[in-house]
């Protein structure tokens, strides 16, 4: 057996509602209105859900959701793809609502990290890491990767200025202050230390990474998380240490992100100077040396992300990306954007430029950019789209998720008052049962059965 | 699907999730058809939309 790991994806949304492109309600009153449905049914906005993820709204009225804890990459590929379709239900029900109180607005909700003032929001990945690992070393090792990966896992942005506009990479790395810090908005690191395991604390710390742009692509969701985690275990097993440090973090990264030539050469702190193509092709190479490669490759979409890796870093190395268009946000994105400023003869600081980049991010997916291209044959798709409507209300049955999905079915039904969070399931009446779910392996605990059976 | 990819996808190593994997097919549409087919969707005013579009950062 191969060393399980809990994986977790966190999505923030911008919102913004419009009648004839001007603005209509505030985000505040948005988001009012999109979570009226959620307060109806859980009396919060901010709900743990039958699938076992959470929905609810943070700082500056951003919905935002948090998968169920997965400890396989398919369910949660599955489980975050199923979070878009949640919150784009939200959005078609408000909007009917909002029209039928005769304000006939469009409500738009994107997964994206940038509004068009540049306030920036996130997407966050979570891995439980045991605790008996030196939690800092493996944090500031990993850095190096986390600020390289974004030549394959950045969603691209549209910057315009008033003159002209560039295509940048990755929509998150203008927004990164600082390499490692337990502050999330004041000045936002990329990775939050806080020490918030959400399980057994002697046995865990969770991996808080928030430098991630949000994907449209499923392809390109797999491949980041898939990439990460495999270089999480080359770290954990000391094949990755300090020999990739760099010299200046948050300037490097940056950099990375506007050179589209990818000839950019930055320090080390052994002094070696290299570009983040050479990082990525190295620790590529490295990767295949951890401990139970094989094995963790026998799971067909660590396969496929490992294959789609190599081919990226070959495709960005030829300047030649034929073998990779359909699957890399930023490529999508690029393409399209190179097709639409020819059609309509576009300058690069006119406002449709940043309409488009914003429009490729919104969830619905009558509406969105990234959706349309999918269904045109120009994104590709892993996922089924039942199974991710399954999804949507069933949990991963192979972690804790699975008591606390069936708990809030249950408890629903039966019309009871609960609490839920990541670790407790409450019942609250004159008994006040309780139960504490602090392995979030254990997705069978007779307990739990009992707790059910006084629902 | 190039055909790596589907190799890469449904390799020999048969396994457990391997059912619930697969591309959907795909067509390349023509390229102006797609184009129009966005510009349906898109808002119209793309200036006093953008404008529009602040909100708090988040984390």
């Amino acid at each position: 057996m191969i060393d399980k790991r809990i994986m977790g994806l966190e999505t923030e949304y911008g919102v913004t509602c419009v009648v004839d492109g001007q603005r209509r309600l505030s985000p505040d009153e948005v988001a009012r209105y999109l979570f009226r449905r959620v307060v109806a049914w859980g009396r919060s906005s901010n709900v743990f859900l039958p699938n076992g993820g959470r929905l609810y709204l943070d700082v500056g009225s951003h919905p935002e959701y948090a998968t169920a804890e997965c400890d396989n990459l398919l369910d949660l590929i599955k489980q975050d793809q199923a979070g878009d379709r949640i919150v784009e239900d939200l959005v078609i029900e408000a909007e009917k609502r909002l029209n039928n109180e005769g304000i006939l607005g469009q409500i738009h909700l994107f997964k994206n990290n940038i509004d068009a003032a540049g306030n920036s929001y996130g997407c966050h990945e979570n891995f439980s890491v045991q605790r008996r690992h030196n939690f800092q070393q493996i944090v500031e090792n990993m850095i190096p990767f986390l600020i390289t990966r974004q030549i394959f896992c950045g969603s691209g942005k549209w910057m315009t200025s008033s003159k002209s506009g560039v295509f940048n990479l990755s929509q998150r790395s203008e927004h990164m202050w600082e390499s490692i810090s337990s502050a999330t908005t004041r000045s936002r690191p990329i990775v939050n230390t806080r020490d918030e395991p959400h399980a057994d604390p002697e046995e865990y710390r969770r991996l808080h990474i928030i430098v991630g742009d949000s994907n449209m692509s499923e392809c390109t969701t797999t491949l980041k998380v898939a990439t990460t985690e495999l270089v999480l275990r080359a770290t954990e097993s000391g094949l990755i240490n300090d020999q990739y440090s760099i010299e200046n973090p948050i300037r490097t990264i940056r950099e990375i992100s506007t050179d589209l030539s990818f000839k950019k050469r930055f320090r080390l702190t052994s002094g070696r100077e290299v570009t983040a193509l050479q990082i990525q092709q190295e620790i590529y190479e490295l990767v295949t040396k951890i401990p139970d490669f094989e094995q963790v490759m026998s799971q067909p979409l660590y396969k496929y992300a490992f294959d789609l890796w190599g081919r990226v870093l070959a495709s960005i190395e030829s300047n030649n990306f034929e073998d990779v268009r359909f699957e890399i946000d930023w490529i999508i994105k690029r393409d399209f954007f190179l097709e639409y400023m020819n059609k309509h003869s576009l300058l690069g600081n006119d406002s449709r430029m940043t309409l488009i980049d914003i429009s490729y991010h919104n969830v619905r997916k009558d509406r969105g950019l990234f959706y349309i291209l999918e269904r045109s044959g120009l994104a590709k798709s892993l996922i089924n789209e039942s199974d991710v409507e399954d999804s949507m209300s069933s949990p991963p049955q192979t972690t804790r998720a699975a008591l606390r999905g069936k708990f809030i079915k249950i408890a629903q039904e039966k019309k009871r008052d609960y609490t839920v969070d990541w670790l407790n399931l409450k019942i609250n009446d004159q008994h006040q049962r309780s139960v504490i779910c602090k392995d979030p392996f254990k997705a069978v605990d007779e307990r739990v059965d009992e707790l059910i059976e006084n629902l | 699907m190039s055909e790596q990819v589907r190799k890469a996808v449904t390799g020999e190593n048969s396994l457990e999730n391997l059912a619930d994997i697969s591309f959907k097919k795909h067509s390349t549409k023509d390229i102006d058809s797609v184009l129009d087919q966005i510009d349906a969707v898109l808002e119209k005013n793309a200036e006093e939309f953008v404008k529009g579009f602040i909100q708090k950062g988040g984390q």
